[in-house]
């Protein structure tokens, strides 16, 4: 129930309006509840570990695709990994166009799955296949001047890291 | 199951259409298609499209376009697999056919891309991937592509003018097909300076979008009657999927749903890769082509590069591919793609392919990709 009002009905048409007005404004919704519903995985990489096998999954998932058991918990990845690929987008998807250019990592992570972010704080030339990274936290994008601004996982090179 | 048959084709030239809308280019492929199979009828209509609800605003393509072509009435559907909708639309239809549940069906695809802005239309292909965890870190479709050449050419020890005799065969059959965007060779040297979209990938290792619609009238064989003569058999109708997203496969290099499908086709056929003299794969980006030519047996694993470098591609080469352009200079309207494949397929082997056509030609393969071959759909035909 929200401190504001004893009325969770007007909580809830209140949020629809504001996904609406985003929408006519902005010609993309925000994804109010979208956004949040991902904030433990975008926050502290929250996957899944497979209680039968011992897999590590991000993201999370409900059957392992190993040996099919439903029987998972949740896992929380270190965040250190190393780069498996890497590229340079000069070319953006509409809510990305004020990052151009932004350099985009597939990361295998040290604990098993590999996870793809952008790579941050690095110039594009100084970036290479092996190199080390961690985990840290950056805003992933902004819904316009009055919406949403939403962070997440990058990586950022490791200082010696080779 | 039955025997099926194309008995009709019909196609839109790809472009940027600012004049017509994918009603308009739907309905002229369909028309086409029933007029070349000599039917005012079918039974049924599959619609291959990927984003006719986001950039048109208009689903439910298969009644609006069943109506539109005088079909009111029929069962029609659309069929979703981003990409490769073109190629799973067929494949429905196919079992349609093959079923027994109908004689008679369309299989239409038609996608308009040029309909919104450039930065929407990127945002939209990017659907094709996983939308929480590609998509909403700004990874768009070209930059999972270029993961997969980057970390291509560091295995293999190459750099990207390795990959230049793909596009560059793509656009010289490009030059004969009166339907293809981009007709207009291309040299090594464009090749080599043309601009970064998403490094190592350029603008000419990338597919161009565009707008149009293709479409195939299907049979049962034994009800062809007096559409014998130019009917093509479909020997082989197989998909397969892979995970959406590249961070969830053991080895992001191998397109296992392109394997998959591949063989399901060749044993469907009772033929190997060796038997194929025609090859119209998803070169929606150079790699792609790579990737393809070894998941599906033409090459062994890091090998597949080496057919650009010698020439075994062209109409005349030992593995004929992209032979009216393919997805690099015919152009790529997403959805509607698989069904142009098997129009140039059906093309080739009634042996009407003129300057592009391919010797002998007597099997030919087509294969359909959803995002980076997370769905992979095959058909062979022979005639």
């Amino acid at each position: 129930m929200n401190q504001l009002s004893n009325e969770p009905i007007y909580t809830t048409v209140w949020i629809g309006s504001l996904a609406h007005w985003a929408i006519g404004s902005f010609g993309v919704s925000m994804d109010l509840a979208r956004n949040w519903r991902l904030k433990d995985q975008r926050y502290r990489l929250a996957g899944t570990i497979c209680n039968n096998c011992g897999t590590k999954f991000f993201p999370p998932r409900e059957v392992c695709t190993e040996c099919k058991s439903r029987d998972l918990r949740v896992h929380e990845f270190d965040g250190h990994g190393a780069v498996y690929s890497f590229t340079t987008l000069t070319q953006a998807p509409m809510g990305f166009e004020e990052m151009v250019p932004y350099i985009i990592g597939m990361i295998k992570l040290d604990e098993g799955p590999m996870i793809e972010a952008q790579i941050t704080d690095v110039n594009p030339s100084d970036v290479k296949i092996g190199q080390r990274v961690e985990m840290v936290t950056r805003k992933l994008r902004e819904y316009g001047d009055a919406g949403l601004i939403v962070y997440g996982y990058k990586f950022r090179p490791l200082a010696n890291g080779n | 199951m039955r025997s099926v048959s194309i008995v009709g084709i019909g196609q839109t030239k790809v472009k940027e259409h600012w004049d017509k809308s994918l009603r308009q280019l739907a309905t002229s492929a369909v028309l086409d298609a029933m007029q070349d199979a000599h039917v005012d009828h079918a039974d049924a209509l599959y619609v291959g499209n990927m984003l006719s609800g986001e950039l048109t605003g208009q689903e439910n393509l298969g009644a609006l376009i069943a109506d539109e072509v005088g079909l009111r009435g029929i069962e029609a559907l659309k069929v979703e697999a981003a990409c490769g909708g073109g190629g799973g639309a067929l494949r429905v239809g196919y079992l349609a056919v093959a079923s027994g549940q109908f004689d008679a069906v369309i299989v239409l695809g038609a996608e308009k891309l040029t309909e919104s802005s450039n930065c929407n239309t990127t945002a939209s292909l990017a659907m094709a991937a996983d939308a929480d965890y590609e998509a909403a870190h700004g990874i768009s479709f070209v930059a999972l592509n270029a993961l997969l050449m980057r970390r291509y050419m560091h295995e293999y020890d190459l750099v990207p003018e390795d990959f230049a005799g793909f596009s560059i065969n793509s656009h010289a059959n490009a030059i004969n097909n009166p339907n293809a965007m981009f007709r207009a060779a291309l040299s090594r040297e464009q090749y080599k300076n043309s601009r970064g979209v998403a490094d190592p990938i350029s603008v000419m290792d990338s597919a161009p979008i565009g707008d149009g619609a293709a479409a195939v009238v299907l049979m049962a064989t034994d009800q062809l009657n007096g559409n014998r003569a130019r009917a093509i058999k479909i020997a082989a109708s197989a998909s397969a999927t892979d995970s959406i997203s590249l961070h969830d496969r053991h080895d992001p290099l191998w397109l296992s749903a392109v394997e998959l499908s591949a063989k399901k086709a060749y044993a469907q056929a009772g033929i190997t890769a060796k038997d194929i003299n025609v090859f119209e794969l998803h070169d929606a980006f150079s790699i792609m082509s790579v990737m393809s030519l070894e998941a599906s047996g033409f090459a062994e694993r890091g090998r597949g590069i080496h057919f650009a470098r010698d020439g075994e591609i062209a109409p005349q080469g030992k593995l004929p591919i992209s032979t009216m352009g393919g997805l690099k200079a015919r152009g790529h309207p997403v959805g509607a793609t698989g069904v142009y494949q098997a129009v140039e397929a059906v093309t080739q082997l009634r042996g009407e392919a003129g300057k592009n056509q391919v010797p002998n030609a007597r099997v030919a393969m087509t294969q359909s990709l959803g995002g980076v071959a997370a769905n992979a759909v095959t058909h062979i035909f022979v005639n």
